[in-house]
């Protein structure tokens, strides 16, 4: 198998679907595998491996339900830790972000935007929104690939934790554009959220605030 | 060239003298313990104001220089708790306003880096600092230390301690969990959460000491409280080391005396190439010398403030600081 990404908790192979899933299937698909980890204790380690696996598949099937391009998972096999995905074929987010005219990449984070929305509508938190976890594909749709720390979860909290974290990604890879680029995201988030999208966005403030700086006093676990 | 640096953002006051090619020539701290109870600020800052003569004599002594051979005063501008900061920094300015010589406020978490990075030689870390005020993993990138996770709500120390308060693990709470976790054999499921780069302790913390109340082993408990909130750091940290493709990882802070937390953060360098660099403990926790190693990076590449310039910032961000010596 290639081994073509080698992640901080998986490793991605791409691999022949004739090889991998039924001889008379053709293209590629890709093996997502949750590699062990000897630093923490087996039980945790099997526990965070199976829980995200599982959970992965099926935020993958219910993003596509709520709008949002995503690999098909053709398999899920919760002994080996595996998922066998659709190979999406395009290009990263991350490496075309920054080389773009301001026109294109400002459609393209409105994109975003509308699509992390539209997440948020159905209840999912993808929970890991960089720019490395996007594929542009030649027809220009935006793929979410990577939900191994995603969640059901509606709560306002979530929200604005998952934006916030797109906004911190774009300052760390993406910080010459990353104004402009969180100004467009934000305008797609809006149109497509509708009301409420005024809630999350102040609560991504509140959460910035926050970073770690708070007055003992104001602390809410105290 | 010879930098003093005064260290106060939290309780402990230090004071270090560092020359400009590195050498600590004294590096003295006081730390103020409080008689129950977490640390009130105000009585920190009381303790520092009453233990900063003391300190200062001893680190002068210790270097064998006299106040007058001090070129450069350095000293903690933030981030940390108010009154603790601003008796530093009263300090300091009264020292450099009666030497006349320049001052320079120094942001405490960069500074941490910096002590490391020049004891261990790490060239460009992916540091995890860890404390019982602060839990960040910082990296370097495009001319600023940026913060690639940091908690969203209590530091990882604060939870250990805490923790050991709450359950009746006398002082220093930390040291004795460890203590009291090597013991432990089985592991109790906790709330582990990562929330894609950043971190929170806060519910860990509570769901441990309930389950205390509910009758765990308190050994077991422990351990499963170190696994888990360590497991979460290291992950982190690992996910920053895989995004930055940076081949060097640091500990550094408080936590850094955790030997199962070395372990682990350990293992992890070892399975993705990285090199692991520990520096020697009493440069993990506060002191003045990484104030005033730090104050003399900041000076030689022409940073200058005036003394209307040093008023202490609590929320000073590790990314807010234009790393020009870099």
């Amino acid at each position: 198998m290639a081994l073509i990404k080698k992640g901080a908790e998986a490793n991605l192979y791409l691999e022949d679907f004739s090889k991998v899933l039924h001889a008379a299937g053709r293209g590629k698909v890709i093996v997502k595998h949750r590699i062990s980890k000897r630093y923490r204790v087996s039980e945790l380690d099997r526990r965070l491996r199976e829980s995200r696996t599982a959970l992965e598949a099926k935020l993958f099937a219910d993003a596509k339900l709520a709008g949002v391009p995503a690999p098909v998972v053709y398999e899920v096999d919760r002994i080996g830790m595996r998922i066998v995905m659709e190979f999406i074929d395009g290009r990263l987010v991350k490496q075309v972000l920054n080389r773009l005219r301001p026109k294109a990449r400002r459609k393209l984070c409105e994109l975003i935007g509308r699509q992390v929305a539209r997440l948020h509508l159905g209840g999912i938190i993808h929970g890991d929104l960089t720019t490395s976890n996007m594929i542009l594909t030649r027809e220009g749709k935006v793929y979410f690939v990577d939900f191994g720390l995603g969640e059901y979860n509606p709560s306002l909290e979530a929200r604005g934790v998952d934006l916030h974290l797109l906004k911190r990604a774009l300052q760390s890879i993406h910080f010459r554009i990353t104004d402009e680029a969180y100004r467009a995201v934000l305008a797609g988030y809006k149109r497509e959220f509708g009301r409420g999208a005024r809630e999350v966005i102040k609560r991504v403030e509140e959460i910035e605030k926050r970073g770690r700086y708070i007055p003992k006093e104001e602390r809410a676990w105290h | 060239m010879l930098c003093l640096g005064i260290e106060g953002t939290a309780h402990t006051f230090g004071v270090g003298i560092v020359a400009s090619n590195g050498k600590i020539l004294a590096n003295v701290s006081k730390t103020y313990v409080p008689a129950k109870g977490g640390i009130h600020p105000r009585d920190a800052a009381q303790f520092h104001a009453a233990n900063a003569r003391a300190v200062l004599d001893q680190a002068l002594e210790k270097a064998k220089i006299g106040l007058g051979d001090v070129d450069l005063i350095a000293f903690s501008v933030g981030p940390g708790l108010g009154p603790c900061l601003r008796t530093a920094a009263t300090a300091a300015r009264a020292i450099a306003a009666w030497l006349r010589v320049p001052i320079i406020g120094v942001n405490h978490c960069v500074s941490h880096v910096e002590i490391g990075r020049l004891t261990e030689k790490a060239k460009d870390p992916v540091t995890l600092y860890v404390s019982g005020g602060n839990t960040q993993v910082i990296a370097f990138d495009a001319g600023r230390y940026r913060v690639f996770g940091e908690t969203l709500d209590i530091p990882v120390g604060n939870c250990l301690d805490v923790f050991a308060r709450e359950v009746g693990i006398p002082h220093p709470g930390g040291p004795n969990v460890e203590r009291l976790a090597r013991e432990g054999k089985r592991y109790i499921h906790l709330p582990y959460v990562v929330k894609g780069m950043d971190l929170s302790f806060s519910g860990l913390m509570t769901e441990a000491v309930r389950r205390h109340r509910g009758g765990a082993d308190l050994r077991d408990l422990c351990h499963s409280l170190q696994e888990t909130a360590f497991a979460a750091l290291v992950e982190v940290t690992e996910r920053a080391v895989a995004h930055t493709e940076k081949r060097e990882v640091m500990l550094t802070g408080g936590v850094a005396a955790n030997s199962r937390l070395r372990e682990m953060l350990g293992l992890m360098a070892k399975e993705r190439g990285a090199r692991f660099y520990v520096p020697p403990m009493e440069l993990c926790g506060d002191q003045g010398a990484m104030i005033a190693w730090t104050g003399l990076l900041m000076h030689k590449h022409g940073i200058r403030d005036t003394l209307a310039q040093t008023q202490v910032r609590q929320r000073f961000r590790t990314d807010e600081v234009d790393v020009v010596w870099r």
